[in-house]
C-alpha cells in the first residue's frame, strides 16, 4: 500500500511529524514501512507554461517549434518532439537551469538550427512510472486538464511535493488497505483525531428504485448489495488533484467515473463498480452463481468460461460482471455514457479468491475482497462516490439506494482481564493506560473490576480473541517498554541426543581427516534421483515442480556431491575432498510420509597430500578413502563389524568397488566412480562412498571399558604366503585370526608382491602376527603351537604356500 | 733430570695447546704418556739417583704426567665439543621452507551457525528436536493455525507432493509434533534446526531450499518479556555484546502477538547507513507468543500454559555475521568459499 503523506493529512493532523518520523513510528507499532519516496527528489525549475504558438520545425519532420509563455516578461521558444503538443495547451516546462531526475540539467540548446530555451515534459520525465500515466499522455507530454496559472510551480500542482510511505502489510492488516484505515492507525499512534469525509449528496426527485431492482440469489457469497443511479453524467478527465493522488497510490487515471470508483477504493478500501446503465441490458440486477459452462467477456476483452464456483452479476439474463473481480466489456463506462449504475457490495472473500485464482485475475478490488472489507463502509462508500460523481462528473444522483441486504454486522465483543494482558506481555500496565490505548484505537470499552470489555469496530476484522487485544495493547504501549527476562520455572537439562552427539563426532572426524562439508539441494531431476541409490524405490515427485531439474527428491547424495566436485574442478581446483550428511527420501504409500534416512557421502579426487619440495606426493586411491572410513568406524567402535566386500554398483568401477556390510547387512559402498561416468562429468579419478549414517549411528556398541595395559612382552612372527591372485587379503586375515586363538592379538599386512618372480596367477602377501598373553610372558613353545595352527589353516583353507 | 721433566711438561703442554683435532691430541697422549714415552724414559734413569732424591723425583714425574693427562683431557673435551658443533652446523636446515601440510577440512558455514546456536540454547536448557522434511499439510499448516484456504498460506508458496503432503515450508511443524508427545504437560524447551523449502526462484537473496532454526518454549507463566530476554541473549552471543535488539509487531498465524526482531546496525551504530537502509536496524528473525489455537490443537490448556516461539534463518544469520552477499554461495560449495570458514574466532 502506497500512502501519500499529503493526502493522509486530509484525515489526520500530521503537524510536527515529518514523513520519515511518521514512517518510523508506524514501523515500530506494527506495520513495516518499507520505504519513503520523495517524489520531487532532485527536481527543480518546473513551471506551468502556456503554448502560444506551435509550428513544424523547419528542418525536422518530427519536431515542433513552440512559443511558450512561462510567466516571464517574454515568451520563450522551445523545440518539442512530443506528437501531442499543441497551441493553447497548459504544459509542464523545465526552464533553462531546471533539473530533472538523474541530475539531468536543462541548458539552452540548438536543435537542427533552432534555439530551444527549455523543455516541455512528459510525466515519465518527472519520474512517474509509465503504467501509472493516463493513456492519452503515455506517448507524449502531459497537458494540464483545467485552468492553471502560467508560471506556477508545476511540481506543486502535480502533487509531486509529496512523500510516499510504502507499507508492507501482513495479511491480517487488510484494514490498512485504505487511506481511512491508515488514518485510524496513525491517529492511534499519534494520539490524534480521525477526520472522516462526510458525503453530502443532493438527490433529484426521481427514485433509483424506479430505474433498477436488485435480487441476490447467492446471499452466502453476497450478503449486501447496494446500487445507486446517477444521471446526466459527463465523462471526461477527473480533476488534477484526484489524478495525482491516484498516481501516487499506484493507480492509472482513466476518466472521471472510473477514477472516482478507484479513488473510493483507495480512500475507503471498498471496491466499487460503475456500469453504463443504458448498456446494462435490463432494469434488473440479479446476483447469482454462474451456470456451468456459461461465458462472458470481461473488460480486458477476454472471453471467460465460468463454473458454478464463480459469482456473477447479471442483468437477469446474462453475466455483466465477474463479481468483485472484473466488469464485463458490454456494460463498461465509455465516453458517451450518461447514466451510471453504481455498485457497492460486500462479497465474501472465499468466492472471490476462487474466481480470481481460476481466471488469473488479481486486481486491487479482488485483493481487498479476499482479505475482507469492512461491511460497515459499503453504504458510506456508495454515498461518497455519488457525491464525487455529482461534483466532478456533472452527475445528478437519484434518490435513495436499491439494496439486497441479508448481512448481519456484529462487532466482536471481547473481555479480558488486566492480569491476562500483563501476564502475557510481562509488563505492569495499569487499567487506565489500557483504556487509553483502546480509546486511541477508537475501540469502545467498559471496565468492571479487573476486566475490560472491548467492542472492536468492524474495520478491524483481524481482532477476534483475547490475544489479539493483548497485541493491540502491547504494540501501542510499545514493545521497547517491555522488560527483558528469561523463562523461570523448573530447569530442564539441555543436551544433544546420542545420535546428534555421534553425528557431530562423524563431522569433526571427517573434517580433521581433510574433508570439507558441503550442503546441496534435496530436489533434483529424475535421472539423478536414483543414481547411486542404496534403496531401490520410486523417487518422491513434486506435484508442480518449478523445473525438471528440481522435480523429485533425492535417494542419494552422491550425484549432487559429484556436481560440486565438477564445479570446483572446472575452477582450477584439482584436489578436492568433500562430504555431506543429509536426508534421502524413500517413497512409501500415497499420502503417507516418505521414509527419510540420513546418509553420509564423500568424494575425493586429485592429490591427497603433497610436499613438493621434498618430493612427496600422494594421489588419492581406493585405500586413501577406505582408510578414512576405517578411521571413522574405529571412532564409532565398529572396527571389525564392518566388512568391505568386492561388489558391483552401477556407475562404479567394477573392479574397485566394495559394499560395506555392517553385521552382514549392506549399509553402503565405497570405490572409484566408473571411468565412463567420470568422463561424462568431466572428472579425474574420483573415489566416493555413500552409506546410511543412520545405520552407522544407531548400531549398538558395548559400553567403553578400560582394558589393562600389557605388562608382558609380545612376540611377533612374520609370514609371507603365496596364494592365488583371486584370494583376497581379508579372507586370509580372517582365517589367520580364526586359527590363531586367544594368544593372537593382531594381524596386519606388511607386504604385497605380484611380480614375475612368482608363478603366473599367484601373489605373495606378507602378514605380521603378534602373539601375547596378558597374564604371563609367552614361551616360544606356546607361540609355535598357536602359529603352527595358523600355518596349517592358511594352507588348507586358502591354499597358501609359505614363501621361503 | 728434574730439568728434563719440566722441559717435557712444557713441550707437552705446548703441543696440546696447538693440537687442532682429536687425532693430533691422541698422538700427543701416546708420545708423552705411552710406555715408550720420554717420561718413562726419564724414570728409567732414576736408578742413578740417591735414595732421598728418588721418591722426590718419582713424585715429580707423576705430577708431570698428571698435569699432561689433565691438559689432554681438558683439550679433548674442548675438541669434542667443537667437533659436535661443527657436525651440527653442517646439519643446518632452512627453517623458512614450508612445513608438511596437515590438511583438514571444515564444516559448512551453515552448520557452523546452527551448531553455535544449538550450543547456546543447550546451555539454557533446550534440547534439539529434528523432524521430517516432507510434512503433512496438517503439521505444516493446520496445526499451526493455518487452516486450508487461509490467506496467509500465500505467504509461503509451497512444493506440494500430494494434496496432503508437501516439503515443509518452515521447521515450525516440530512445535506441534513435540507438543503432542508431551500429552499437554510442560515444560517444552526445544530448538529445531533443519532444511526447509519454498517456491522461490534461486537468486542472490532467494533460495528454494534453506535452513531454519525454530525455537519453542511452553510452560506456565511464559511471558513476552521472556521472549525478549531470550532473543537478547541470542543476539548478543551471535553478533556481539554491544548490539541492541528491538521488537516490532508483525504477523504470523501461529503466534499472537507476533513480532519481528531487529538488531542495531553494527556498521553505523544505529545512525543509519546503506546496510541498514538508513534505519539503524537490521531485520533478523520472526517470533511471537504461541497462538492459543496452536496450544489447544497440540493438547495444551491455553488458559494454563503460554509459550513463545521464534524462527531463525541460518543463511541470514551467516550473511549478517560474515558479510556473505549471495545466498547461492551456500549451495554452490565452492571450496574457496568453504575454506574461509576454517578460522575460529
Ligand atoms: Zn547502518
Amino acid at each position: 500500500m502506497f500512502v501519500s503523506y499529503k493526502w493522509l493529512q486530509e484525515y489526520v493532523d500530521l503537524s510536527g511529524v515529518t514523513a520519515t518520523e511518521l514512517a518510523d513510528k508506524i514501523t515500530k507499532s506494527g506495520i513495516e514501512v518499507e520505504g519513503v519516496e520523495i517524489l520531487n527528489e532532485g527536481m527543480k525549475g518546473l513551471v506551468v507554461g502556456h503554448v502560444l504558438e506551435r509550428e513544424q520545425h523547419p528542418n525536422a519532420d518530427k519536431l515542433n517549434k513552440c512559443l511558450v509563455d512561462v510567466g516571464e516578461e517574454e515568451p520563450v521558444q522551445i523545440i518539442c518532439g512530443a506528437p501531442n503538443v499543441d497551441k493553447g495547451q497548459h504544459v509542464i516546462v523545465a526552464k533553462v537551469g531546471a533539473v530533472l531526475p538523474g541530475n539531468f540539467k536543462i541548458k539552452k540548446a540548438k536543435l537542427r538550427g533552432e534555439e530551444s530555451h527549455g523543455m516541455i515534459c512528459s510525466l515519465q520525465e518527472l519520474g512517474v512510472e509509465s503504467k501509472f500515466v493516463a493513456k492519452e499522455f503515455s506517448e507524449g507530454i502531459f497537458v494540464f486538464p483545467n485552468e492553471v496559472t502560467v508560471g506556477d510551480d508545476a511540481l506543486e500542482l502535480l502533487n509531486r511535493d509529496d512523500q510516499i510511505l510504502e507499507l508492507g502489510l501482513t495479511p491480517n492488516r487488510a484494514d490498512c488497505l485504505s487511506m481511512l484505515g491508515v488514518a485510524y492507525e496513525v491517529a492511534a499512534i499519534l494520539g490524534r483525531e480521525v477526520k472522516l469525509p462526510k458525503p453530502e449528496v443532493t438527490s433529484t426527485s426521481e427514485k433509483a428504485s424506479d430505474y433498477i431492482s436488485v435480487t441476490v440469489d447467492a446471499a452466502e457469497d453476497n450478503p449486501l448489495y447496494v446500487a445507486k443511479v446517477i444521471k446526466n453524467v459527463k465523462v471526461g478527465p477527473s480533476p488534477l488533484w484526484m489524478q495525482t493522488r491516484l498516481m501516487a497510490a499506484g493507480v492509472r487515471p482513466h476518466n472521471n467515473v472510473v477514477d472516482i470508483t478507484n479513488y473510493i477504493l483507495m480512500e475507503y478500501g471498498q471496491p466499487l463498480h460503475a456500469f453504463d446503465y443504458d448498456r446494462f441490458g435490463s432494469k434488473e440486477i440479479l446476483v447469482r452463481r454462474a451456470h456451468q459452462g456459461e461465458s462472458m467477456t470481461t473488460l480486458d476483452d477476454t472471453k471467460r468460461t465460468l463454473t458454478t464456483d464463480h459469482l456473477v452479476i447479471t442483468n437477469g439474463k446474462e453475466p455483466v460482471a465477474l463479481a468483485g473481480v472484473m466488469g464485463g466489456a458490454n456494460s463498461e463506462v465509455e465516453t458517451g455514457t450518461t447514466t451510471v449504475l453504481l455498485e457497492s457490495a460486500y462479497f465474501v472473500g472465499a468466492s472471490i479468491r476462487k474466481a480470481s485464482k481460476d481466471h488469473g485475475l488479481r486486481s486491487e478490488a479482488s485483493a481487498r475482497y479476499e482479505k475482507g472489507v469492512d461491511p460497515n463502509r459499503v453504504r458510506a462508500a456508495a454515498e461518497r462516490a455519488a457525491e464525487l460523481l455529482a461534483l466532478y462528473a456533472n452527475g445528478e444522483v437519484l434518490e435513495g439506494s436499491v439494496e439486497a441486504d441479508t448481512l448481519k454486522v456484529e462487532p466482536a465483543v471481547i473481555s479480558i482481564t488486566l492480569e491476562k494482558i500483563n501476564g502475557v506481555l510481562g509488563t505492569d500496565i495499569s487499567m487506565d493506560a489500557v483504556k487509553d490505548i483502546f480509546a486511541r484505537l477508537q475501540f469502545t470499552t467498559s471496565v468492571e473490576g479487573n476486566e475490560i470489555t472491548v467492542t472492536v469496530p468492524t474495520r478491524r476484522g483481524d481482532i477476534t480473541i483475547e490475544e489479539d487485544l493483548v497485541e493491540e495493547v502491547g504494540r501501542i504501549y510499545g514493545y521497547d517498554n517491555i522488560p527483558k527476562t528469561l523463562p523461570k520455572g523448573a530447569s530442564t537439562p539441555g543436551k544433544l541426543s546420542d545420535y546428534q552427539k555421534k553425528r557431530r563426532i562423524v563431522r569433526r572426524y571427517l573434517e580433521s581427516a581433510g574433508l570439507y562439508q558441503a550442503v546441496t539441494y534435496s530436489l533434483t531431476n529424475e535421472a539423478k534421483a536414483t543414481q547411486f541409490a542404496l534403496d531401490n524405490r520410486e523417487p518422491v515427485k513434486l506435484a508442480m515442480p518449478m523445473s525438471e531439474d528440481r522435480s523429485v527428491l533425492r535417494l542419494s547424495i552422491l550425484p549432487q556431491l559429484l556436481e560440486v566436485v565438477k564445479y570446483n574442478s572446472a575452477r582450477q581446483n584439482d584436489s578436492i575432498a568433500l562430504y555431506e550428511t543429509g536426508a534421502v527420501f524413500l517413497s512409501t504409500e500415497q499420502d503417507k510420509l516418505p521414509e527419510e534416512k540420513e546418509h553420509l557421502a564423500a568424494a575425493i579426487t586429485g592429490l591427497w597430500h603433497q610436499q613438493p619440495w621434498q618430493g612427496e606426493k600422494k594421489v588419492v586411491d581406493y585405500y586413501v578413502l577406505k582408510g578414512v572410513l576405517e578411521g571413522l568406524l574405529a571412532r564409532l567402535g565398529l572396527t571389525g563389524r564392518v566388512e568391505f566386500c568386492q561388489a558391483t554398483v552401477e556407475g562404479m568401477h567394477p573392479g574397485r568397488t566394495a559394499d560395506l556390510l555392517l553385521d552382514n547387512k549392506k549399509i553402503g559402498f565405497v570405490g572409484q566412480i566408473h571411468p565412463n561416468v567420470q568422463k561424462e562429468l568431466d572428472l579425474k579419478e574420483t573415489y566416493v562412498f555413500e552409506l546410511s549414517l543412520k545405520a552407522l549411528l544407531e548400531a549398538e556398541i558395548a559400553p567403553l571399558r578400560y582394558e589393562s595395559i600389557p605388562r608382558y612382552p609380545s612376540i611377533t612372527r612374520d609370514i609371507a604366503l603365496v596364494v592365488d591372485k583371486k584370494v583376497v587379503a581379508g579372507k586370509i586375515s580372517d582365517i589367520i585370526t580364526e586359527a590363531g586363538g586367544n594368544l593372537l592379538k593382531d594381524v596386519s599386512v606388511f607386504d604385497l608382491y605380484e611380480g614375475d618372480r612368482l608363478e603366473e596367477g599367484k601373489k605373495s602377501i606378507a602378514f605380521s602376527l603378534k602373539y601375547f598373553d596378558p597374564e604371563k610372558t609367552l614361551t616360544d613353545e606356546e607361540v609355535t603351537k598357536a602359529h603352527d595352527k595358523v600355518l596349517q589353516a592358511v594352507k588348507e583353507e586358502a591354499g597358501a604356500v609359505l614363501r621361503g | 733430570m728434574e730439568q728434563r721433566l719440566v722441559e717435557l711438561q712444557q713441550e707437552a703442554l705446548e703441543g696440546i695447546k696447538k693440537a687442532t683435532d682429536l687425532k693430533e691430541l691422541n698422538d700427543i697422549r701416546v708420545s708423552y704418556l705411552g710406555k715408550k714415552g720420554p717420561i718413562t724414559e726419564v724414570l728409567k734413569g732414576m736408578g742413578k739417583l740417591s735414595a732421598e732424591e728418588r721418591p722426590k723425583m718419582g713424585a715429580l714425574a707423576n705430577e708431570v704426567r698428571d698435569v699432561i693427562a689433565q691438559a689432554i683431557e681438558e683439550k679433548q673435551s674442548i675438541l669434542e665439543e667443537e667437533a659436535v658443533a661443527k657436525k651440527l652446523a653442517s646439519e643446518t636446515i632452512d627453517v623458512t621452507l614450508p612445513g608438511r601440510q596437515v590438511k583438514t577440512g571444515n564444516h559448512h558455514p551453515l552448520t557452523r551457525i546452527i551448531e553455535e546456536i544449538e550450543d547456546l540454547f543447550i546451555g539454557m536448557g533446550y534440547t534439539i528436536a529434528e523432524g521430517p522434511e516432507v510434512e503433512s499439510d496438517y503439521y505444516n499448516f493446520e496445526a499451526l493455525n493455518l487452516p486450508k484456504g487461509h490467506p496467509a498460506r500465500d505467504m509461503q508458496d509451497s512444493f506440494y507432493i500430494t494434496e496432503e503432503l508437501l516439503l515443509r515450508t518452515h521447521t515450525s511443524p516440530m512445535q506441534a509434533r513435540t507438543m503432542e508427545k508431551q500429552n499437554g504437560k510442560g515444560p517444552v524447551k526445544i530448538i529445531c534446526p533443519g532444511k526447509v523449502y519454498r517456491r522461490d526462484n534461486d537468486d542472490a537473496t532467494h533460495s528454494h531450499q534453506f535452513m531454519q532454526i525454530e525455537g519453542l518454549v511452553v510452560d506456565e507463566n511464559i511471558q513476552m518479556s521472556d521472549l525478549k530476554g531470550t532473543l537478547d541473549v541470542f543476539a548478543k552471543k551471535m553478533f556481539g555484546e554491544d548490539r541492541e535488539i528491538r521488537l516490532r509487531p508483525s504477523f504470523f498465524p501461529f503466534t499472537e502477538p507476533s513480532v519481528e526482531m531487529d538488531i542495531s546496525c553494527k556498521i553505523c551504530s544505529g545512525k543509519g547507513c546503506n546496510v541498514c537502509k538508513g534505519t539503524g536496524w537490521i531485520e533478523v528473525l520472526g517470533a511471537g507468543m504461541v497462538h492459543p489455537n496452536v496450544l489447544e490443537m497440540a493438547g495444551y490448556d491455553s488458559k494454563k500454559y503460554t509459550g513463545f516461539a521464534f524462527g531463525i534463518g541460518s543463511e541470514r544469520i551467516a550473511m549478517l555475521k560474515y558479510g556473505i552477499d549471495d545466498i547461492r554461495h551456500y549451495y554452490t560449495n565452492d571450496v574457496r568459499f568453504l575454506k574461509q570458514f576454517s578460522i575460529h574466532e
